[in-house]
């Protein structure tokens, strides 16, 4: 598989399938592992980080689940390839950065990536469209057991698995689901919700993750606490608290059509008239506006554009898909017009 | 609304009312006419976050037992040579074996972190274990699994089918040991 394999692919996350997959995008969970008796990847020397790339790598090409995947190296990528791999959530904003003996480990299906030297040696990720997250669990944990069987992993009985932030500490595993949420933000009860969630213990991040802001309605929550819980009770906490917040927005959604159903319309036929006719628009403007488009496909109010043609705007019309999509580097202005003009394309064709 | 040039503020009841928001609280929809300032503080109230990490070194301060402070600087960790003030000032620890060097800070760190420092998830001793040995306990936990999953899909009947084959396993289970 090569970078520019990727650009036709649906992402995972964006299949628009799955339980509750009117308010819930994705399912993520991903694990921390680091290896026993090599330093952590921030105070690591460059044999060493080597010694970690090959060795788990090395490892990774044993495990059966893992078998149709490629490894790209992050030195050998453009900054175009690096962030392109970050809109499709295949890899952090961190990973990015100082590039030296990382990589990244994706397979074909692109629902699992593997980073290597980020924070921790080893973030194993999987991502599952809807409302899934055990499944997402049952998959990942098989491919932690198998490469357990192949890596001497830092871990102590009373700690659990070790990481270099002690935030990660423990089951070394983050679940977090993407929220679609537009009627909560809409009747202005977000920040209750949010106020809630982080009295709880959860913590909500944007659409790219850490030090992220919301943006376009969307919200990933996932747990704080890693040590204490096994995993189970972990995703059981997660998705009691998950189901609470589907059932809100759902509610919030049918109290508005009830109730200001002309206002709602009228929302989300701008929105979609702004799309079909602009001839200069911003990545957040279109974020922004499809996420109105999905609200009126959820609800029945626009028929002609199933979820995935939205779902698949969202990702090409993100910087690094365009430049790839055009095959040249473009400015932000350039990217504005290109954006509209594709958005134009595929909206006014079907 | 656009008569009502002088609706004044839901919130301070004195500035003019210029945004205007709509509220459902428990299925009633309230409508809400705030000035600037209010408004603000209200959606300011939503975008305090803080990253966890940078809260660290904060936070490890609060665990240095005050009558060994020379000790808690100079104590260094023999694998990768990490100090604790090291760790203080970047928030990450060297190595896997920086946990045993700085246990006695780090467990009432980790417990102020998660609310406990005993971990109760999965062992990687255990899956390394003889395949075979291993196979044959891997029932339970498989089953309590599939139990979880039934709980909280909410499909009732299965779970307890589920709970019924788990008891039976763990009967046996006993009378064999």
């Amino acid at each position: 598989m090569q970078i520019n394999d990727l650009i036709n692919h649906t992402s995972e996350w964006l299949k628009g399938t799955g339980p509750n997959s009117d308010v819930v995008i994705s399912s993520r969970i991903r694990l921390a592992r680091n290896l026993n008796k090599f330093p952590f990847p921030h105070w690591a020397s460059k044999p060493q980080l080597n010694a970690v790339l090959d060795k788990t790598s090395q490892a990774m090409e044993k495990v059966d689940a893992l078998k149709s995947s490629t490894l790209f190296v992050l030195a050998s990528l453009d900054s175009i390839d690096k962030q392109l791999l970050v809109e499709r959530h295949l890899m952090s904003i961190e990973h990015t950065q100082k590039t030296e003996q990382k990589a990244v480990l994706i397979n074909d299906e692109e629902n699992i990536s593997v980073m290597i030297n980020e924070e921790d040696h080893l973030r194993i990720q999987l991502m599952q469209s809807g409302f899934n997250l055990f499944e997402a669990w049952e998959i990942i944990n098989g491919i932690d057991d198998a490469l357990a069987k192949l890596l001497d992993y830092a871990y102590l009985d009373d700690f659990g698995y070790l990481t270099a932030c002690p935030t990660n500490t423990g089951t070394g595993m983050r679940g977090s689901v993407m929220l679609h949420l537009p009627a909560l933000v809409m009747s202005r009860q977000i920040e209750r919700v949010l106020a809630a969630i982080a009295k709880l213990s959860f913590t909500t991040r944007g659409l790219y993750g850490e030090g992220t802001q919301a943006s376009g309605n969307f919200f990933q929550i996932s747990n704080q606490v890693s040590l204490g819980h096994s995993e189970n009770e972990i995703i059981e906490n997660i998705n009691g608290l998950i189901r609470q917040i589907i059932e809100q927005e759902t509610q919030a959604r049918e109290i508005m059509l009830a109730k200001s159903k002309e206002i709602l319309e009228d929302r989300v036929g701008r929105s979609l008239g702004i799309l079909k006719s602009a001839r200069i628009i911003t990545s957040q403007e279109t974020i922004e506006l499809l996420s109105m488009v999905r609200l009126g496909s959820d609800l029945g109010m626009i028929k002609d554009i199933d979820r995935r043609t939205i779902n698949e705007l969202f990702i090409i019309t993100q910087p690094a898909h365009l430049q790839k999509l055009e095959n040249v580097k473009l400015s932000s202005d350039q990217r504005d017009l290109k954006r509209a003009e594709l958005i134009r394309k595929k909206l006014n064709l079907l | 609304m656009e008569l009502n040039i002088k609706m004044l503020c839901d919130i301070c009841g004195k500035n003019p009312a210029t945004v205007h928001l709509t509220e459902i609280i428990d299925e009633q929809m309230n409508e809400l006419h705030l000035c600037e300032d209010c408004a603000r503080n209200k959606s300011a109230a939503m975008e305090q976050q803080f990253g966890l990490s940078d809260l660290l070194a904060g936070m490890a301060d609060f665990e240095k037992p005050s009558s060994k402070e020379e000790e808690v600087v100079t104590v260094k960790c023999p694998s990768c040579g990490l100090t604790y003030a090291d760790f203080k000032k970047i928030g990450r620890l060297g190595c896997g074996d920086c946990y045993n060097t700085f246990r006695k800070y780090l467990a009432p760190l980790l417990k102020r972190i998660h609310g406990s420092n005993q971990h109760i998830g999965k062992n990687p001793a255990k899956i390394k274990t003889s395949a075979r040995v291993y196979k044959k306990k891997s029932g339970l936990p498989e089953l309590k699994n599939q139990l979880q999953k039934a709980i909280s899909e909410e499909a009732f009947e299965e779970a307890a089918r589920l709970r019924d084959q788990i008891k039976e396993l763990e009967a046996k289970q006993e009378k064999e040991s």
